[in-house]
């Protein structure tokens, strides 16, 4: 036998512990920072390149391989996505991480979440991957696990409740997430000169996200947001927000993009 | 952070990374890693330049880099292969040497080269958030993603798969073309990040 075949024989007994396929855990975390998968001939959507190590056999291949067509047609329906995620499959114990992020799993049984398409990592095929209307955000439907990570501890909080932009991961079964400001602080010419220019105290907490309704919100415990994966452009159809199609109000037409924060621009604000 | 105890001994440590100490402590710089000409040669030609200090005395020092998370290896005899650039202190006693790589260090970005530590003590090795440690044995290969890999130890065989196809030239690469396969019977530290590799992106 060698030294490193008996468990804690090796750096004992301050020593780290030591993984082996036997003594990995299957489909949960290793620590909080790297998550294992555990694949029997099954397969596994995952974000490129976050799989950082893998015992036994096992073949990635990106989401356009011909041989995954049926599988992507029933389970991955965002075709703008498809250069960033590939598909695991084989025997063996597999371990995710991403740049040294929290990392969590989470169950869904016939629901659906809605997450930062930067934050999901991986997720089983028996999920079907959406875009969601909000731009940046990805929802999955039905039932299965996914691994998604977090800069700090993920948080759980029930609606009603008001969040701040940067330290929102996701939601699940809310039906209405929508922008909230605090518009008695923010209105008239005053208002708006402080919000733009930060001068005579604006407290940079004027604008939330806001949801009501039954469901669960899961926020990071940081502000530092992580880096957006690229979601792809919508279709330029009508009625398709962030697609920059076809305008349908008035609103839209004076031209100048709007920075996010910003209520209006000044001729609304006198109501010109 | 790493807190070392010392009596009278000494340890080898990264130039610069000390933050505290407590008692009567000396710090000595030595050129190129204590190996004396030869291993200053190696190390400018292998582009594994280390530049390490000796401390020696009395009491506590706190050593600590970046931020980056340390983790500790016992070596009892054996050989440990980690970067220049993870590698954060060692037991004095152990010897430090450089050795051919090939392929993996190629691919990980970095270099040809890579640093071998040698003999009964301990090293503190650094990476980007808490190292796991995975074993391979000989019915348990391991393949590992070369932008993770931090160090391994024992006595290991590596070798380098490429899945680059066609298909990886046409943009639609399985993102993982590039992995370090390890056989044998040692450990492998693997961190929960990925350095900027060539092969991150294909």
């Amino acid at each position: 036998m060698s030294p490193y075949g008996t468990p804690g024989g090796y750096g004992a007994p301050a020593g780290p512990t030591v993984f082996d396929p036997a003594t990995l855990p299957s489909d949960d975390n290793v620590n909080a920072y790297t998550f294992c998968v555990e694949l029997k001939g099954s397969q596994w959507f995952l974000q490129k390149g976050k799989m950082i190590a893998y015992y036994g056999s096992m073949e990635f291949n990106g989401v356009g391989h011909g041989r995954l067509d049926r599988l992507v047609r029933t389970s991955f329906h965002s075709p703008l996505h498809a250069s960033d995620w590939v598909v695991a499959e084989g025997s063996g114990k597999m371990l995710l991480a991403d740049r040294a992020f929290d990392v969590n799993s989470y169950d869904l049984e016939d629901g659906n979440l809605t997450i930062r398409s930067g934050n999901l990592l991986a997720f089983q095929p028996t999920l079907a991957l959406k875009q969601s209307i909000v731009p940046g955000f990805l929802t999955l439907i039905g039932t299965g696990k996914f691994v998604a990570a977090s800069n700090g501890p993920v948080v759980f909080m029930e609606p009603p409740i008001r969040v701040d932009p940067q330290a929102l991961v996701g939601w699940a079964d809310c039906p209405s997430p929508c922008h909230h400001y605090d518009h008695g602080y923010m209105t008239g010419v005053m208002g708006g000169l402080r919000a733009l220019t930060g001068l005579g105290g604006a407290s940079g907490e004027e604008h939330q996200f806001e949801f009501v309704g039954a469901g669960t919100v899961l926020l990071q415990s940081t502000e530092t947001l992580m880096a957006e994966q690229a979601t792809g452009a919508v279709p330029p159809d009508a009625g398709v927000p962030g697609s920059g199609g076809t305008h349908t109000g008035p609103s839209q037409a004076a031209g100048t993009p709007r920075l996010p924060g910003q209520l209006g621009d000044l001729q609304r604000r006198f109501g010109l | 952070m790493l807190a070392v105890d010392m009596t009278g001994d000494a340890v080898k440590a990264k130039n610069g990374s000390m933050v505290a100490y407590d008692g009567q402590m000396a710090f000595k710089k030595m050129s190129g890693g204590g190996e004396g000409i030869r291993g200053m040669v190696t190390r400018r030609l292998t582009g594994e330049q280390m530049t390490v200090m000796e401390v020696k005395g009395h009491g506590t020092c706190w050593f600590a880099d970046r931020a980056s998370e340390i983790n500790l290896v016992n070596l009892q005899g054996d050989k440990l292969y980690v970067e220049s650039s993870n590698l954060l202190a060692t037991d004095a006693g152990l010897r430090t040497g450089t050795s051919f790589t090939g392929m993996r260090g190629a691919s990980q970005g970095n270099g040809l080269f890579t640093t071998t530590v040698e003999g009964h003590g301990q090293a503190a090795i650094m990476s980007d958030g808490p190292a796991v440690v995975l074993r391979v044995s000989s019915q348990y290969p391991l393949t590992v993603d070369p932008g993770a890999y931090v160090a391994h130890q024992g006595n290991l065989r590596q070798s380098f798969q490429s899945g680059v196809t066609f298909r990886t030239l046409m943009g639609e690469g399985g993102g993982e073309a590039f992995q370090i396969r390890f056989e044998g019977d040692g450990l492998v530290y693997v961190q929960p990040s990925e350095r900027n590799t060539i092969a991150g992106d294909v």
